[in-house]
């Protein structure tokens, strides 16, 4: 474990040094690739400001109620698409052009429907969904016919096949879709911001950075919003996993 | 209460599996036969998960069955298996059960998808025998797996825990249906 650790380490630091190389290589004080120490002095600056950590409340608020909207929905459509066959037939389509469709097109008519300030909640929720209605569904796929075969002949209740086997069946897939959907709802929700230009966004400051040149704040800024997506997907694997224990009574041994 | 089966037929594919088949079981009684011979279908009509293509069953009130497969959850304890079919089986009931059946301490507290496949098969047929609700019994190849001497405890249990319930056990294990000394219906094919 600890090797595997220090392998990925010294990757990492590889690829940082290669980027301190292309930077210097190109010159012009960082103004086409900021260097790595260009870009730890920005976020240094822009650490401790409060306009920082408010672009970032605001966005993360609206990008996580996306999401959290999304899962809600994906669970609910999932589940009737699954039990009916012609919500299925009717809900396929709508997903499939979701997917297909650029976050600018979505952002374009979003910003027709929302205010500025609220569209990232509207374009993470439209990438998630998706997702997370597949997962569903797969899931429910993967559930075991014998078990609940099992559960008839027993006359188990329909809370104990809910807890005891459709949910078991379900989660493996859901949080893998899930997990994937929180790193793709920063992307979209961060595009739209760019495209939307909602105040006190992440967005406005990454499209601010851009309209003054400034490299390095353009690399921070990034930077905060790859760790950010990291740490909410690792929050949310955390509590799924908690969640699966609590509600299908399972055991480790 | 008894198990009437009346002229069943089934056919799968245009194959014939069940051809006429009548049976009265009143009390705990074997059924031995080839395996493919259709006994498997019949436990599965009885339990209410195959539909025969004529005839008539009556007299399978709340069943409790052990399958051809194991079916149990795999992320709970044997004893939590046992308590979620036991119908107001409590864990200490189910656990002192599969401790006499050779569960150890750490047998009981481990996920039934890890234990071994002879652990599994007895926790499957202990939760049949422990539904608390269950006035008929359906046992498809309880046995499977274990050893003779795991048998001999098996079938004293189930002897035990059957009572005078309407029982159909499904086996072609001729030592197992010494043990039980129940009354044999030979399945004609």
């Amino acid at each position: 474990m600890a090797s595997k650790y220090r392998e990925r380490l010294l990757a990492i630091v590889a690829w940082v040094i290669v980027w301190q190389i292309a930077a210097l290589t190109l010159g012009h004080g960082g103004l086409f690739l900021a260097t790595p120490l260009q870009t730890l002095a920005a976020l240094g600056q822009l650490l401790p400001t409060a306009a920082f950590w408010h672009r970032i409340a605001f966005s993360a608020l609206r990008i996580v109620a996306g999401f959290l909207l999304a899962v809600a929905g994906g669970l609910i459509l999932g589940a009737a698409g699954a039990r009916w066959h012609a919500v299925r037939v009717f809900v396929d389509p709508v997903m499939q052009l979701i997917r297909a469709m650029p976050v600018a097109s979505f952002v374009i008519l979003a910003l027709l429907w929302v205010s500025g300030s609220n569209l990232s909640v509207v374009v993470s929720f439209t990438h998630v969904l998706p997702v997370v209605y597949a997962g569903v569904l797969a899931g429910i796929a993967d559930t075991d016919p014998q078990l609940l075969e099992m559960a008839k002949v027993y006359r188990l209740s329909w809370m104990a096949r809910l807890r005891y086997i459709w949910l078991p069946g379900i989660f493996p897939s859901f949080c893998e879709s899930c997990i994937a959907a929180m790193g793709m709802c920063w992307k979209s929700g961060v595009s739209a911001e760019v495209i939307g230009l909602p105040d006190h966004s992440v967005g406005d400051a990454l499209y601010r950075a851009k309209i003054t040149l400034s490299t390095p704040d353009v690399f921070a800024w990034t930077l905060v919003i790859v760790l950010l997506s990291a740490l909410l997907s690792a929050v949310a694997a955390r509590l799924l996993r908690a969640a699966k224990m609590r509600l299908c009574g399972e055991v480790h041994g | 209460m008894s198990i009437v089966m009346a002229n069943l037929c089934k056919r799968f594919d245009g194959k014939a599996v069940l051809e006429d088949f009548s049976w009265t079981v009143d009390r705990p009684m074997v059924l031995m036969g080839p395996s493919g011979c259709g006994k498997t279908t019949l436990l599965r009509i009885l339990m209410g998960l195959e539909t025969p293509d004529s005839g008539t069953v009556s007299g399978v009130e709340t069943p409790a069955a052990v399958f051809q497969e194991d079916r149990l959850c795999p992320q709970l304890t044997a004893g939590g298996n046992l308590v979620l079919a036991g119908h107001g089986l409590t864990l200490r009931e189910a656990e002192t059960e599969l401790r006499a059946l050779g569960f150890t301490h750490s047998d009981l507290i481990l996920p039934a998808g890890k234990l071994s496949g002879g652990q599994k098969r007895r926790a499957a047929l202990l939760r049949a025998l422990l539904c608390k609700d269950a006035k008929t019994l359906l046992m498809d190849e309880p046995f499977t797996g274990m050893d003779a001497e795991l048998v001999a405890q098996a079938a004293a249990a189930v002897v035990r825990l059957a009572g005078d319930r309407p029982v159909i056990l499904v086996t072609h294990d001729a030592a197992a249906t010494e043990l039980l000394g129940w009354p044999v219906r030979q399945f004609a094919e």
